[in-house]
């Protein structure tokens, strides 16, 4: 399928089942709750390496945040409830506890509970006090420039992780111009987070390595300096950049609909195909064909 | 529809009907309903005597009257709404354990007394003992919310361990003596002693008050989770300032003749 000038490779996105959470954090200013909640997203792009993604999903106006203060949204997924829990527990306490005046809810209405709160009101040494408020409890843990507020659960729930495309253009520079749009314009969804740096990643992986240790390696068949080397280059002649954007989501469908906004957003001139990366069908639970997004040419 | 149950006889001496409660009346027919058993005074006497009944029970029960000499109205409720128009009498939603319970008058003391769950709320005044444990009860309200939209009397949350009680208008002595936990807020003024003997919980007012010798100052702070009780209380239909809202508050931790983890938060705007 072409749309202007553009190819849409008759492929798939494999992604995965994951487990996700919606945090929100408030503070005094927006600036505050921001700092937080980059904080909390830090060192959060991939589940191989940092244990967990992480990515801002949208700011929260102060009339719409649970307690009237600016706020920022959060997703944050793993592999299972058990390690989320884990790692809402570990960067809850260490990058939003320790943020001056700031405060921290639970942001997922269903899904199934996960012990946070419960867990970092022993900081309190003592002096913690719970709360139970229009049937939710929290948790008030003394700090040194007043309490921090946060619930005593978190609620976790299936989600797809893993979504992707793969923006194959003539240039560094067009492809990252197309990258950039791609990714603004799926910055304005919610239920969806992009977990790279600016939403975008240049070391695409393939599953296994030639060294036994590592579990992934270098997408070789899309580096553009090995066509010609590896075995099976998915280059044409005429590409010689490609960017992925990987995308999160709480919901299939939050994904599907990132995609389908981001591939539209990235044709544009020099882009010579959109793809989608995928280890075979054998691995994900979810393949996402690009062609059954919903494109008109 | 709901049962409908209206007071024809104004009873000279107390009326104790536990029996007009949802879990009492739920699987009765109306020939039934009418022949549940009420204590006029010494003597047993079927609800007919002084209730009209009618409708049909669908977990709402609505009544009408001065009921102002009825008890235990809704003790141990668990489920279900029940709406008094007019004013009740004394232990309304005793025990209770879940449903509302919605008054539109007055209504008299021990409101809520031992509560489990569930909410009340009166919109007029309340008397003694609101959310309280009965004389000789280790632990008073222990869960639920109690709303009065007016004002109260003495000791509101007597050992009171677990809940909310909201009053607001002006509480009056012994506001949350003997606390436990749990959180009490006055909207209005409070009397004097607020908070003797409490060991855990928060009682949050709105205006200075003269607290015990056994409170200590801490500090003036914001707490977020007042917020979250504003919002809440604010969609119960109670009015809530932005100044309220937006405001510091005193903290005073106390009573340190017991285990000093109690707090009074009183506001420090100005």
């Amino acid at each position: 399928m072409k749309i202007k000038s553009t190819t849409i490779v008759d492929t798939f996105a494999e992604a995965f089942k994951m487990y996700g959470s919606r945090v929100i954090i408030t503070a005094d200013s927006k600036e505050w709750a921001m700092a937080a909640a980059q904080s909390i997203t830090g060192f959060a792009t991939s589940v191989i390496g940092c244990k967990c993604e992480a990515g801002i999903e949208t700011i929260i106006n102060a009339n719409d945040s649970p307690d009237l203060r600016p706020g920022v949204s959060v997703l944050i997924f793993a592999m299972d409830a058990e390690s989320l829990g884990k790692r809402l527990m570990e960067r809850i306490g260490q990058c939003v506890m320790t943020c001056p005046t700031t405060a921290c809810y639970n942001g997922l209405a269903g899904g199934s509970p996960v012990m946070v709160g419960g867990k970092l009101r022993y900081f309190g040494d003592g002096h913690q006090i719970s709360k139970v408020i229009d049937g939710f409890k929290f948790w008030r843990i003394p700090v040194m420039d007043g309490e921090f507020l946060v619930n005593d659960e978190f609620n976790v729930q299936e989600a797809v992780g893993g979504g992707n495309l793969l923006i194959l253009g003539k240039d560094q520079k067009s492809t990252l111009k197309a990258a950039n749009a791609a990714t603004k314009a799926m910055s304005q969804l919610t239920d969806i987070i992009l977990p790279f740096p600016n939403g975008v990643v240049r070391s695409g992986s393939k599953v296994g390595s030639k060294y036994k240790k590592m579990i992934a390696s270098t997408n070789d068949a899309y580096c553009p300096t090995l066509r010609g080397v590896v075995k099976k280059s998915e280059l044409d002649d005429g590409i010689n950049s490609v960017l992925e954007i990987v995308i999160d989501g709480l919901t299939l469908e939050a994904v599907e609909q990132a995609m389908r906004v981001g591939v539209m957003a990235a044709i544009k001139p020099g882009i010579k195909k959109i793809s989608a990366g995928n280890y075979g069908g054998g691995l994900g639970q979810y393949h996402i064909h690009l062609l059954k997004l919903g494109f008109e040419n | 529809m709901p049962l409908k149950l209206k007071l024809h006889t104004k009873p000279e001496v107390p009326l104790e009907a536990d029996c007009v409660c949802p879990d009492r009346m739920q699987s009765l027919n109306m020939t039934e309903i009418e022949d549940l058993i009420v204590f006029h005074g010494n003597c047993q006497v079927p609800l007919k005597n002084f209730f009209e009944c009618s409708g049909e029970f669908d977990g709402e029960i609505d009544i009408e009257g001065d009921l102002v000499n009825v008890k235990h109205i809704a003790s141990t409720m668990s489920f279900g709404k029940m709406t008094v128009s007019g004013n009740v009498g004394v232990h309304i939603g005793a025990a209770m354990s879940g449903g509302e319970i919605i008054v539109e008058g007055d209504a008299s003391d021990w409101v809520g007394p031992e509560m489990l769950g569930g909410r009340i709320t009166i919109k007029g005044n309340a008397g003694h003992m609101v959310g309280s444990g009965y004389r000789g009860s280790t632990m008073g309200m222990q869960g639920g919310e109690i709303i009065v939209h007016g004002n109260v009397k003495n000791e509101t949350g007597h050992v009171m361990r677990r809940g909310l009680i909201v009053v607001g208008g002006d509480s009056g002595d012994f506001t949350g003596v003997n606390m436990l936990a749990g959180t009490i807020i006055v909207l209005g003024q409070m009397g004097i002693r607020a908070g003797a003997g409490m060991k855990r919980g928060s009682i949050i007012c709105q205006t200075k008050s003269e607290l015990l010798p056994t409170f200590t100052r801490s500090c003036d702070y914001q707490p977020s989770f007042l917020r979250h009780y504003f919002k809440h209380l604010e969609s119960l239909g109670l009015i809530i300032s932005d100044s309220l809202m937006n405001s510091p508050f005193e903290r005073w931790c106390g009573d340190s003749i017991e285990l000093n983890r109690g707090e009074i938060l009183l506001y420090a705007g100005k």
